[in-house]
């Protein structure tokens, strides 16, 4: 073997050079080839032709595509096939949140592949609604079933004049507490407000309890937005009249107050700032470590699937913490309803089947029982059956009855932005920011202002 | 940095031979239609998943499309917006910053390992040298979860051990140490892989060489160093090309490990998960078109300057 002594033809090297760096663009390009991929060919993941998870009872009848990821699917799914003779339906689970939405949007920028019916969560509607993804429902006879969910559930799942979703399930919220936590530093009642909250905090602290009170994660996102709408924030007005035209407020004085309070106990190290859905933020749930999980209508699911808990715990479920007790505010975190694609073959069936799916009491006490669902369907919402249900992981507590039912009913609803995703990821950098001690959180605020403003305008909205 | 694994292994020969001069007999012309009839089926899934959806990713990133605008033609405009994009500015820069750290150490923990194995002829050599190469075995998207959950101050190791000496544990991946908690995954996950090519290399050389440097009175430090190294710059200069590429499209770990540190990794920590974070999550298609060639631009111009001012060694001349 020779070495080579002489100079590099530079032509050769460019040549190469050349053709690298073509190859980082395929193979980047190939990365997300593959996420297209599984979008439209994958089987699995339903589309026109895809195979189901779920036996098709009658194959004769017209099938309906449903993408979905509810816990306990397959009965609710086999109760409607079992019922209908004419629809029938064909479901796949496309992956949770994030996931299937990548495969959506990749669908919708193809113009092919999507599933007729959808579950998205209510926050991302109007981020498809504006990609002309989902069908309005109004011609397919949405308002015959709008007596059976609250206005405020309801306007959530409109735009304009347009229904563009049959809600499902929601996520009124309430205060999950350690009883036995509370008892052990002397807080006999659980803090009705946001002062004795507080206060309450101190007091598990002076006990000398190694438990923190609760966490504030700063990729709470959802989590983040219902604790600054009970302050008052409103930030966007969207979606009414005019589709290009949006108002956005993130840097109001509600989201300030609320932040202030939460960073002051941050800074006290009276509440933690774990990131939250990881593995460590899990555990610290079950565990002990915090005394407090503020939580949605189906946190209480949530927790009693989590490993590792602690046998002696004992939990109870108490209303949200107020900042005026006198008029108290109800907020919301999360909830899906099931939409139509525009892509959908049969529009008329596949709002039979977004209407109809959750929409009896069998099919409803199958998502209560083992997919730990919190209906905003009223029929069973009000029923004896619901109200009056006890759950065995809070020692028999009716928490319905006692929390979720009133958190439900005053919800008044809530306008998120067709940009959603960017938002939130922005509020995330920032209140790790302001966590890193960067900024002060009126800072995180304005900037968060800043960024949402200019991007909105950067995507042609018109920024009121 | 996935894409490595589709990347042949093995060192190419020095293409000492110069080309035949060409003959424009028949029988040559003959044998060139059979050639194109034997890449044929290779040059034909090329172009459909290759060269078009180049093509069509180019086309796309010249337009924009607005969530309230719709789409237009905008020629160039994505690629003014994304070299004046700090936060595409920003990923780029940590890019490279990050291979000027990685790639040095990398290539020494290889070149060690290969060099000390290269001497030794046990069975524990034998073994060492699979033990090296598992991790690259180890899917990345595992190989990151694994460390995600050995960095959690809570089940891994590194807080009980700091807790035996009574100091809390660093978390690795916070924003001031996940530059080092991310050097230390890749490095566990290719180290070993590069050492292969360097050991593949070194099994090359005509062990007669070692033999004549040995009368000639070297010891061996002097045959690493002098002999071997020299003689294996061409698998250095393909390790190192692969390394700065990978290194550039860095994605799988810190797009596995957002989910567990969603305050250090951003949406737009590298080009690459800008990238994916705006075509998936953003639904801009066109400016990720466009952010994707950019980088391929700065990939082009990367090895552009390390293959010419490597040109005397890595056998391109």
């Amino acid at each position: 073997m020779k070495l080579k002594t002489h100079g590099g033809h530079p032509n050769r090297v460019m040549t190469a050079a050349l053709w690298l760096g073509l190859g980082a663009i395929t193979l980047s390009a190939c990365s997300g080839g593959s996420d297209a991929a599984d979008g439209t060919a994958d089987p699995a993941a339903g589309g026109s032709d895809g195979t189901c998870t779920n036996t098709v009872v009658n194959p004769d009848a017209e099938q309906v595509t449903v993408w979905a990821w509810y816990p306990a699917f397959e009965g609710v799914v086999d109760l409607f096939n079992n019922s209908h003779d004419d629809i029938q339906i064909c479901w796949s689970n496309a992956g949770q949140g994030n996931d299937e939405y990548t495969k959506f949007s990749t669908t919708i920028e193809a113009k092919s592949g999507a599933p007729d019916v959808i579950m998205l969560e209510t926050e991302v509607l109007p981020s498809f609604i504006i990609r002309d993804a989902l069908a309005d429902l109004t011609p397919y006879g949405a308002a015959d079933v709008e007596s059976s969910y609250a206005p405020g559930v309801w306007a959530d799942h409109s735009s304009g004049d347009g229904v563009y979703a049959i809600p499902v399930d929601g996520g009124p919220m309430g205060m999950l507490y350690r009883a036995d936590v509370f008892e052990a530093a002397g807080i006999m009642t659980p803090p009705t407000t946001w002062d004795e909250f507080a206060a309450a905090a101190q007091q598990l602290r002076d006990s000398g309890s190694t438990a923190l009170m609760t966490d504030f994660p700063t990729n709470g996102r959802a989590f983040n937005q219902a604790l600054f709408a009970q302050a008052g924030s409103e930030p966007y007005v969207f979606g009414d009249t005019d589709s290009t035209e949006v108002a956005i407020d993130l840097n109001d004085d509600g989201t300030k107050k609320v932040l202030n309070y939460w960073y002051d106990l941050i800074d006290k190290g009276l509440v933690g700032t774990d990131d939250a859905f990881t593995t460590d933020y899990n555990t610290k749930l079950v565990d002990g470590t915090y005394a407090v999980y503020l939580a949605a209508a189906w946190g209480p699911g949530y927790l009693s699937g989590l490993a590792g808990a602690d046998d002696t715990a004992v939990w109870r479920a108490a209303p949200m913490p107020q900042w005026d007790a006198a008029s108290p505010v109800q907020v919301n975190w999360g909830g899906s309803a099931f939409a139509v694609t525009s892509q959908a073959k049969n529009p008329e069936a596949a709002a039979t089947v977004a209407k109809e799916v959750f929409g009896t009491e069998e099919a409803w006490k199958i998502g209560i029982e083992e997919g730990a669902l919190y209906p905003l369907w009223k029929p069973i919402a009000e029923s004896e059956y619901f109200t009056a249900l006890e759950y065995p992981f809070f020692g028999g507590q009716k928490i319905n009855e006692d929390v979720f039912l009133d958190a439900a009913a005053g919800y008044e609803g809530f306008t998120f932005s067709p940009f959603q995703n960017f938002a939130y990821d922005q509020l995330t950098e920032e209140l790790f920011a302001a966590v890193q001690g960067e900024k002060s959180p009126e800072q995180a605020a304005d900037d968060l202002q800043g960024q949402v403003v200019d991007y909105a305008t950067s995507q042609g909205f018109t920024v009121k | 940095m996935t894409q490595l694994a589709t990347v042949p292994t093995g060192v190419p020969a020095p293409t000492n031979a110069r080309p035949r001069p060409t003959r424009t007999g028949g029988i040559d012309r003959a044998r060139q239609r059979h050639g194109w009839l034997f890449v044929a089926p290779f040059t034909l899934v090329f172009i459909t998943f290759l060269i078009v959806p180049l093509g069509y990713a180019f086309w796309m990133s010249l337009h924009t499309k607005t969530l309230a605008a719709g789409e237009h033609f905008s020629g160039f405009e994505n690629y003014t917006r994304a070299f004046t994009d700090p936060e595409f500015l920003h990923g780029v820069a940590f890019v490279l910053r990050f291979s000027l750290v990685l790639i040095p150490i990398q290539m020494l923990v290889s070149l060690a390992a290969a060099l000390v194995l290269d001497n030794l002829s046990s069975r524990l050599s034998k073994f060492s040298r699979l033990m090296i190469f598992v991790p690259y075995a180890i899917p990345v998207v595992i190989g990151a979860m694994m460390w995600g959950f050995l960095y959690s101050p809570r089940f891994g190791p590194i807080g009980e051990i700091f807790g035996m000496f009574g100091i809390d544990a660093p978390f690795m991946l916070s924003p001031d140490n996940v530059f080092a908690g991310l050097l230390n995954v890749v490095v566990w996950q290719w180290a070993g892989y590069y050492m292969i090519i360097i050991y593949a290399a070194l099994r090359g050389i005509d062990t007669s060489v070692y033999e004549a440097a040995r009368m000639d009175g070297a010891n061996g430090w002097q045959i690493a160093l002098r002999i071997k190294v020299p003689m294996i710059s061409s698998a250095l200069v393909l390790i190192f090309v692969f390394a700065i590429i990978g290194t550039l499209q860095f994605f799988t770990e810190p797009q596995i490990l957002r989910s567990v540190a969603a305050g250090s990794i951003d949406a737009s920590f590298t080009p690459n998960i800008y990238a994916y974070t705006l075509a998936f999550s953003y639904s801009q298609f066109n400016y990720a078109s466009a952010i994707s060639f950019a980088l391929g631009v700065v990939v082009f111009i990367g090895s552009y300057v390390f293959l010419f001012l490597s040109r005397k060694r890595n056998g391109l001349s």
